[in-house]
């Protein structure tokens, strides 16, 4: 069976950014075939789909737009592509190489919601993307797409605007997301009620993430079912999957939903370099707990991935080989939450600093046993009691490394230093070529 | 615009600098409903930040002074996010990301090294002013690292120490 590209198809194409090149290859089509449906049958055709959101929690689509309330006007889309969960690199290549897909599938869910104003906020350190992205947008305005004729046919003005953020995690959440793009510092909001009900200036907004969206225009093109069909369960579609860290081949690749995670990392990104083993995996971006190298045998698939005892998040897969130590590694990442809450919160705000803290401790060899279950103390104390899911996020890896790899913890008390010594990030560190879809870096 | 003269420090900006921030702000602002404009804080902060070359308090009142909201509000985004400076920085900004994904292709040993070949610590500027060298989280370029962001705009990936060096090297 040859595999299906919905999201990379185009990209490494001559110009694929143009808007010459997206109708050349049929682009705006799906545009034209919603303007001739009703609005709800567009949304039908997304449950059909089994689409579930890209950004991290793996919500339903269609399910998420039923939740605006019937009679508020506006409503408002607003696109996450704030990229910022550490391993994740997918969003900034879609709008580089496929920008109209993006502009397609936002114009189609505006239509289908009744929404005329649409902003896709992308983080500050995306100057280029956020240009390439507006001057996609300048296009399809200047060819009548956009503006008050939606598709140069519908009566149905719709305005789409890029926001850039300037350097904070905590954006990519979808109520700090809202803040920001009111203009104001990223402090998450407490939920309920949720942003589809009171959002962007108290009105219903509906946020998706930029590969959610891109996916519309060929839902609609080849019908739900066919996109439900490539998935597994409640999962559809193909996914992008970025994997990084210790792999022959890192990069994104473009797998049905289902895809085996083994197989995509020894087979696909071509294994481990030097031929050494996998000792851990975070299969969905540096929030999702960790596997074990001899726990990679599943399926990508949002619940089967749960079952494992993790998350599919982000599509952030990074990979560490078995010379790398997981308590620096671990370091880390609760270094980054901790930098990065928003202070909001006193466990939140709190328990990541002091994670911070004892994990570095003990990483230098100052840590003790106690060290290590206050650790896991810490961790169950945050979840669930914040405002926010970076509380949760914070969490999940300490408890899952500590958890999985306790032995490490443990020698590095015992033998009071890192046994890794200058080598806590592997033995070969090199920088190694990437593909991203068809497209070598 | 016919707001009354700005407040305090506003005043000690250069008049053609601020013109030209008027000027281009009023484009800026069209983005937004015309009872939104203090949606378009960021971008204004952005803006000045550009022109005036930090976003000094003067910056923020501007801001805050066209965007119709208060000192205060600009002063809480201005030092929220890691992208606005609320001091002078070097000449050029030297940002190396040292998350997970890029230390495992050697982000971390690219960062100490040219700790040590400038003289400075994290956030720390060379004497000559020339460059600011500054650890951040993750720039979502994982498969393509170890990455490095020169002055916020250009990025670049899978770098090794001496193609960092030349980078520099080539920075006027
Ligand atoms: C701390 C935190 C950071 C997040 N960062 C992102 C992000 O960078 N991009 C994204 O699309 N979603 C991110 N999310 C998830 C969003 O809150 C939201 O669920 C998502 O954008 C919804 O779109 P989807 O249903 O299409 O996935 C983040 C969530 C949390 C709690
Ligand atoms: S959980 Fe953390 S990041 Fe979220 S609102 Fe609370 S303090 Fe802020
Ligand atoms: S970890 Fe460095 S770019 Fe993602």
């Amino acid at each position: 069976m040859s595999e299906t590209l919905i999201l990379t198809k185009r990209w490494g194409k001559p110009n694929s950014a143009k808007l010459e090149t997206y109708r050349a290859d049929g682009g705006y089509a799906a545009l034209d075939k919603a303007l001739g449906l009703e609005p709800g049958a567009i949304v039908d055709e997304v449950k059909k789909s089994n689409l579930r959101g890209r950004g991290g929690a793996g919500f339903a689509t269609g399910l998420k737009w039923t939740f605006l309330p019937k009679d508020v006007r506006p409503r408002y889309l607003t696109i996450n592509a704030d990229e910022s969960e550490p391993g994740t690199f997918k969003d900034r290549y879609i709008i580089e190489h496929d920008p109209h897909q993006l502009i397609e599938g936002i114009a189609i869910t505006c239509y289908a919601l009744d929404i005329h104003l649409a902003y896709v906020y992308i983080r500050g350190e995306f100057p280029k993307q956020a240009r390439i992205l507006d001057e996609a947008i300048q296009e399809a305005r200047a060819a009548g797409l956009l503006g008050k004729r939606l598709g140069g046919k519908k009566d149905f003005d719709l305005d789409i605007h890029v926001h850039r953020g300037a350097g904070a995690y905590i954006c990519g959440e979808e109520s700090a997301l809202l803040e920001s793009l009111e203009g104001k510092k990223g402090y998450p909001r407490l939920k309920p009620p949720f942003p589809a009900i009171v959002g962007l200036w108290g009105k219903p907004t509906i946020i998706n993430n930029v590969e959610t969206i891109a996916n519309i225009p060929w839902i609609l093109s080849n019908g739900g079912e066919a996109f439900a069909a490539l998935g597994t369960g409640k999962t559809g579609g193909t996914r992008l999957f970025g994997v990084s860290g210790h792999v022959n081949r890192p990069g994104v690749y473009e797998k049905p939903a289902a895809y085996n995670l083994k197989k995509l990392i020894l087979e696909d990104c071509g294994g481990i370099p030097g031929g050494r083993k996998v000792k851990a995996v975070i299969p969905g971006g540096s929030s999702s707990p960790v596997l074990r190298g001899d726990e990679i045998d599943i399926s990508l698939e949002v619940d089967a991935v749960k079952a494992a005892g993790s998350m599919s998040g982000s599509g952030g897969i990074i990979v560490f080989d078995d010379s790398t130590c997981m308590v620096r590694a671990l370091a880390r990442i609760a270094k980054f939450y901790a930098e990065e809450s928003c202070g909001q919160c006193t466990p939140c705000r709190e328990g990541t600093s002091w994670m911070e803290a004892i994990v570095e401790k003990i990483e230098h060899g100052h840590g003790t046993l106690a060290d290590v279950e206050k650790l896991e103390q810490i961790a169950g104390c945050i979840g669930g009691n914040t405002i926010c899911a970076l509380g949760d996020a914070a969490s999940m890896p300490v408890q899952s490394f500590v958890k999985k790899f306790k032995d490490e913890f443990i020698r590095h008390v015992e033998e009071r230093r890192c046994p890794y010594g200058d080598h806590g990030w592997g033995l070969d560190q090199s920088s190694r070529p990437a593909v991203v879809g068809a497209v070598k870096y | 615009m016919t707001n009354p003269a700005p407040v305090g420090a506003v005043q000690e900006l250069p008049r053609d600098k601020v013109e030209r921030f008027d000027r281009e702000l009023t484009a800026i602002v069209q983005r937004y409903p015309p009872d939104r404009k203090a949606a378009a804080m960021l971008p204004a902060l952005r803006l000045g930040q550009e022109i005036f070359g930090y976003c000094s308090s003067a910056v923020q009142k501007l801001a805050a002074d066209r965007l119709g909201t208060s000192p205060s509000r600009a002063e809480e985004v201005a030092t929220f996010y890691v992208m606005f400076h609320t001091h002078p920085l070097g000449r050029h900004l030297v940002e190396i990301c040292t998350n997970v994904s890029c230390c495992l292709n050697g982000g971390e040993r690219i960062f100490e090294a040219l700790k040590k070949k400038l003289g400075v610590k994290n956030g720390g500027t060379t004497p000559d002013g020339k460059f600011t060298l500054r650890e951040v989280e993750c720039l979502g370029s994982c498969g393509t690292a170890p990455a490095m962001l020169i002055d916020e705009v250009e990025m670049h990936e899978r770098l090794d120490l001496k193609r960092v060096e030349q980078i520099l090297e080539g920075l006027k």
